[in-house]
């Protein structure tokens, strides 16, 4: 590796010897380009690997009753629509929480903080939160919104749990997108006579809204994978009914009865079927297992794509 | 932070001296004032939720904890190699469950280190643009799927394909729960590695070259020490992630604690634990209940450890250069 020491002489032996040596350096470089390839198609075997299991005992399960019937104790007629059901329900309570207190809390950081103590703080507090394992926030929630806030095993206490839970990846995100606006854009706005206000929701909000939605995307495939927090916050896992419908009531125009519904999210109803002994759950589990990837994965496909489209085409 | 501000306090904003207004301003105006003041306001509450987060975390954690070790002597809990809180005969010795985390991130560890750095290494230094524009999404991509996905995945195909190997393997075992979560990890540990490499400057490169250096030393003599402390922080961010990783255990692992470094025997990390008693019905208060939020805690302090390392690495690199 480390050149060795090359005669000064530029006899005709001087230069073989350099050509030896440049060459087997040469084959050196050729071969850490092999092993990169090689690690590379390793990561690429493994996804196939992991995707075509999946594939292969899933796909067959895969019908208009799977997605329409109920988990049952026969694993030939079980199905996925409270699961389903469920995670839509719950991704659209983390959502509505997650999304405005990300957005806000990014604008904050970047536009209006002065720095001091408490900015500081904050800073701090994000960074760290992004690396706290997902079960202590299912911790939290079991102690804080099951029992505390007497929500129970409820949608709301999974959207809630979740919702912090992907707080850090929408703060992120908002920041890194809000950092690539110029400077001159916001003191144009102002020469106008904006308010600061004015200049963040007529400028900095728009103009950030890519990479904004990136990491909503993004933070959102996190959630609807994530297991741990809810089977730690203790939610069912047999679930054969659906919340009650919020248009059910006709007292009311919206009833929001189903936030507080006992429910079951896709992960949940995977892992019942994957500790189950028999075969046929285990088959029920891999179809499960595949509606999940391709959900996360075109979600953050969609993300991926967000952000390269839009990077080509702005011009400041 | 928007500190390239010339202006302080561009028209239209409350300067930092709240209620001194001037003199003739007409209603109007005062609203808009007040209005932007209430929306600042507003933004930093929603800017305190992730403080408020971290301090709830802590409080019912400690809170609940302090009631489990007012039963439990705090020596028993560290000292005992026994983990049986629910028989009647009960040991909280939390060791046989740290063996478990232990040993899966160990193993989790050994192909995500080597991996995570070949990989960096050539997409930083080695590989056309094209196939890093190509990489580089992909890997994003597997960091993306679920980790209950991956824990299927080690149970029925990882464990069976060792199991071939090597006949003796038990269904349930800590190395294909640690070998799985190890390629759940290469992207994190990768993408933080190689943004480590790309910040080191160019000169380096060039002068590097000057001297007559190959790409491949350029790359392990110059580049890789100069991003050294990022490339640790992106392992000791990687550890702390296995540490704290549930369902792959959970589901490849086992949940018996077993106190064990031996891979190939099945054992419960201290996550494993946690959702082993949340499958369960506990009673709210009692012990058992307790015992998830001592170990919850554990794990708690040892990832706040490493991201506290790791963080304070990533400042370093970042300020270099």
């Amino acid at each position: 590796m480390i050149p060795t020491s090359i005669g000064a002489s530029s006899s005709e032996s001087g230069v073989a010897e350099m050509r030896r040596l440049i060459s087997r350096h040469k084959t050196w470089d050729w071969l850490f380009g092999l092993l990169g390839t090689l690690a590379l198609l390793f990561a690429t075997v493994v996804f196939a690997a992991l995707f075509g299991q999946m594939l292969v005992n899933g796909a067959p399960h895969l019908s208009w009753e799977f997605f329409t019937s109920f988990p049952s104790r026969r694993a030939a007629s079980a199905g996925i629509l409270s699961a389903w059901v469920g995670t839509i329900l719950v991704m659209l309570v983390t959502a509505i929480v997650a999304v405005p207190l990300g957005i806000g809390a990014g604008i904050y950081l970047e536009e209006y903080a002065r720095k001091n103590l408490l900015t500081d703080i904050i800073e701090i507090n994000v960074t760290n939160l992004a690396g706290v394992p997902s079960i202590i926030y299912g911790l939290l929630a079991l102690g804080l919104f099951v029992y505390q806030f007497g929500l129970g095993q409820s949608i709301a206490a999974a959207g809630l749990t979740l919702a912090l839970l992907i707080l850090p990846v929408v703060i992120v995100a908002t920041r890194e997108a809000i950092r690539t606006i110029p400077q001159n854009i916001r003191e144009g706005a102002y020469a106008c006579g904006s308010s600061k206000w004015q200049v963040v929701s007529h400028h900095i909000i728009p103009y950030s809204l890519p990479g904004i939605m990136t990491g909503v995307i993004i933070g959102l495939a996190r959630a609807i994978g994530e297991t741990a927090p809810i089977i730690t916050i203790g939610a069912l896992t047999f679930i054969a009914f659906l919340p009650p419908s919020p248009f059910s009531n006709p007292e009311q125009l919206i009833s929001f009865e189903w936030l507080l519904a006992p429910f079951t999210v896709m992960p949940i109803q995977m892992f019942n079927w994957i500790s189950r002994p028999e075969e046929a759950f285990q088959a029920n589990a891999a179809a499960a297992g595949l509606v999940l990837l391709l959900m996360t994965l075109s979600m953050n496909a969609l993300a991926i794509w967000i952000r390269y489209h839009f990077r080509k085409r702005i011009k400041w | 932070m928007s500190s390239i501000l010339p202006l302080k306090h561009p028209p239209g904003t409350l300067a930092a001296t709240p209620g001194a207004l001037p003199q003739g301003w007409s209603a109007a105006r005062l609203r808009r004032r007040l209005a932007e003041r209430a929306i600042e306001t507003l933004l930093m509450l929603a800017a305190l939720v992730s403080v408020f987060t971290t301090a709830a975390i802590v409080a019912i954690l400690v809170w609940e904890s302090v009631v489990f070790f007012r039963t439990v002597p705090l020596l028993d809990f560290l000292t005992d190699t026994q983990w049986t809180p629910l028989f009647d005969d009960a040991h909280f010795g939390i060791i046989a469950l740290l063996s478990g985390t232990l040993t899966t991130t160990i193993v989790a560890l050994l192909v995500a280190v080597p991996l995570g750095t070949i990989l960096a290494i050539y997409l930083s230094e080695f590989a056309p643009f094209r196939v890093r524009e190509v990489a580089k999404p992909f890997l994003e991509l597997l960091g993306g799927i679920p980790t209950i996905v991956y824990g299927y995945f080690a149970l029925l195909f990882v464990t069976p394909v060792l199991q071939k190997i090597y006949p003796e393997l038990p269904g349930f075992n800590m190395l294909s729960a640690g070998l799985v979560m190890g390629i759940m990890i290469i992207p994190y540990v990768s993408s933080l590695s190689e943004d480590a490499m790309r910040a080191v400057p160019m000169h380096m490169r060039e002068a590097s070259y000057a001297m007559g250096a190959t790409r491949l030393q350029t790359a392990v003599f110059v580049v890789t020490p100069a991003a050294l402390s990022g490339l640790a922080s992106s392992y000791i961010l990687g550890i702390s992630r296995a540490v704290g990783e549930t369902m792959v255990v959970a589901i490849a692992a086992g949940m018996q604690p077993n106190f064990s470094f031996n891979p190939t025997e099945p054992a419960a990390t201290i996550t494993a634990y946690i959702v082993q008693v949340a499958l369960g019905d506990l009673p709210h208060g009692s012990i058992g209940y307790q015992t998830i939020f001592a170990a919850g805690l554990t794990l708690l302090l040892i990832t706040l450890v490493f991201n506290i390392i790791g963080h304070f690495l990533r400042k370093r690199f970042r300020e270099a250069y």
